[in-house]
């Protein structure tokens, strides 16, 4: 039987629910016999308390260290490793923390990672995607190893939150490096949904034009209650942060309406909203590859359409 | 300081992939090769610390089959001082290469260790992260920007929430993304230029890194593709045919 240890990710004191969420429902695939969630942090209370209310969530494990303040990779890893005894599989999301993260908990157990995990075969074997997401593969890890994989938060729905698991602070004796150290994090602020886990997405591209244009992107989002996205070309050319980028590179979504303005669909784009429920473009240029995959297809200029649709909002 | 630089080759990036229709895998025969766009963004840091009189020397690696040489001599013609290849006729996966890389850092010392932070062919990201937990050496992945000073490099890294900055102590393995430089284009003197840098090859097994591919491939699978749906005229037709669908 499989036992499942799913690493938290949090910040400022809160758990990201929904990557947590969905990493729990990647674990229940496997129909495991039980699945554990450890939180490292330097206060985990509050955050191991909200862990303990995702359903299928059996035990909440806490490890308190001021050396976890921050997500260092090369400090967390080692924790993990020696909590991983005795759990078959260890599961991240595959988010910029699980990504930093997890590799090296596996390099710690001496197994390979399986990145990305999109869709469970069994308890060793896992669909995910390659080159862009262009093709898909299966593979299997050896039996009599730990699998340590991170999970492609996009392919999983969030588990529910009526759960009520156990909490237990677990002390972790081993020795932790200190020649990482944790300087700042320049993050953009905002009361806008979170990108990764909206419901609806607003992105723009280049046809946006500048940085002041894509106000028009923020207001239309803000009509519709919606996360503003952007392809790599906005980022690039600065009109918006690095973390709004959409697209193999970037944040790959699944909401449930995708709205691209501007964006001509770069195949690395497409590849970071494939899973979106219902696709909508507007882009000035009739022939865009975004419009092979859209559901809905609008051609014309944004700065007429995007006013037009707010007034037909209301 | 010397920096190492692993430069990978990969299916170019702007190949479209076709799975095989026997599931076999993906068709490769005739497709372009290039650098992977991350190595190329590495090897572009190196040059440039080089440039800026922080390192001395920097060293391009690959670990491929016997027909790379040209994608090694692209990385010195790029600017790279020298080049090693070790050999291997059969892909290796991300524990097998970090395996690898550090049995070269056993033998080249480098102070910085400079990968891209993922290879678009396996989308894997993970060689970085392995190999500086093996080195038992700090790690800056998603780099987008990086001052070295002092044995110690900050790193400004991509991550979900923004911009984080992370202080490392040297050696360290570093990872980039993709706004931390503009690769420069090779200048054709230079491609002459790199047919007399020292390029030396190594065969995989001569260097004693356990080979750990653990995962097996099973059948590949072409995605499942989104049609074309319909094209409405105007901003209300947009609304309606949204709420047709109940998403207004």
């Amino acid at each position: 039987m499989s036992n499942v240890l799913i690493v938290a990710e949090h910040l400022n004191g809160q758990l990201n629910v929904p990557a947590t969420a969905k990493t729990v429902s990647a674990a229940r695939a496997l129909s495991p016999q039980k699945i554990d969630v450890i939180v490292l942090a330097d206060a985990p209370d509050a955050i191991a308390a909200a862990a303990a209310k995702i359903d299928g969530v059996n035990e909440v494990l806490s490890v308190a260290n001021p050396a976890n303040a921050h997500p260092i990779a090369q400090v967390l890893a080692p924790q993990i490793a020696q909590v991983a005894a005795g759990y078959s599989h260890v599961f991240g999301p595959s988010t910029t923390f699980g990504k930093d993260l997890m590799p090296c908990v596996a390099a710690l157990l001496g197994v390979a990672q399986v990145s990305d995990v999109m869709a469970v075969d069994g308890p060793h074997s896992f669909k995910r995607p390659i080159y862009a997401g262009n093709a898909i593969i299966e593979v299997t890890a050896p039996a009599d190893q730990t699998v340590v994989a991170t999970v492609r938060v996009a392919s999983w729905p969030a588990a529910g939150e009526g759960g009520n698991a156990s909490v237990r602070a677990v002390n972790v004796d081993v020795a932790l490096p200190t020649h990482t150290r944790f300087v700042g994090l320049a993050a953009g602020k905002s009361d806008r949904p979170d990108l990764q886990s909206a419901a609806r997405v607003v992105s723009g591209g280049r046809g946006v034009g500048s940085e002041e244009n894509f106000r028009i992107i923020y207001d239309f989002a803000d009509k519709l209650g919606a996360a503003v996205g952007a392809s790599r070309a906005a980022v690039d050319a600065g009109y918006v942060p690095n973390e709004l980028q959409v697209g193999q590179t970037g944040k790959i979504i699944a909401p449930e309406l995708y709205v691209a303005v501007g964006i001509s669909g770069a195949i690395q784009h497409l590849t970071g909203i494939k899973d979106a429920g219902t696709i909508v473009a507007i882009n000035k240029d009739g022939d865009a590859p975004i419009f092979e995959i859209a559901d809905i297809g609008l051609v014309g200029d944004l700065f007429t359409i995007l006013p037009e649709l707010e007034k037909a909002l209301g | 300081m010397k920096i190492l630089v692993g430069y990978k080759r990969a299916v170019d990036s702007n190949v479209r992939i076709q799975v095989k229709p026997d599931g076999s895998g993906v068709v490769t025969d005739g497709v372009k090769l290039s650098a992977n766009p991350f190595d190329d963004i590495a090897l572009e840091e190196a040059l440039r610390l080089r440039e800026k009189g922080v390192a001395s020397e920097v060293v391009v690696a690959t670990i491929a089959p016997a027909d790379a040489q040209p994608h090694l001599r692209n990385g010195l013609a790029m600017g790279a001082n020298r080049a090693i290849h070790v050999v291997s006729d059969s892909p290796v996966q991300p524990l097998t290469a970090a395996r690898v890389l550090q049995k070269l850092i056993e033998k080249e010392q480098p102070d910085i260790v400079l990968l891209g932070k993922q290879a678009i062919d396996d989308d894997a990201n993970q060689t970085g992260q392995i190999l500086a937990t093996l080195w038992g050496r700090p790690q800056a992945t998603f780099a987008s920007k990086l001052d070295v000073a002092d044995g110690k490099a900050t790193v400004v890294r991509e991550v979900d929430a923004g911009l984080e900055t992370l202080e490392v102590d040297l050696p360290a393995v570093i990872t980039t993304d993709l706004r931390l430089n503009e690769p420069r284009f090779i200048k054709l003197p230079d491609i002459m230029k790199a047919k007399s840098k020292p390029l030396e090859t190594i065969p995989m097994a001569d260097l004693g890194a356990e080979p750990a591919d653990f995962l097996t491939t099973g059948k590949y699978e072409a995605p499942a593709k989104r049609s074309r749906g319909v094209m409405v005229n105007d901003a209300a037709e947009l609304v309606a045919a949204l709420k047709a669908k109940g998403l207004l």
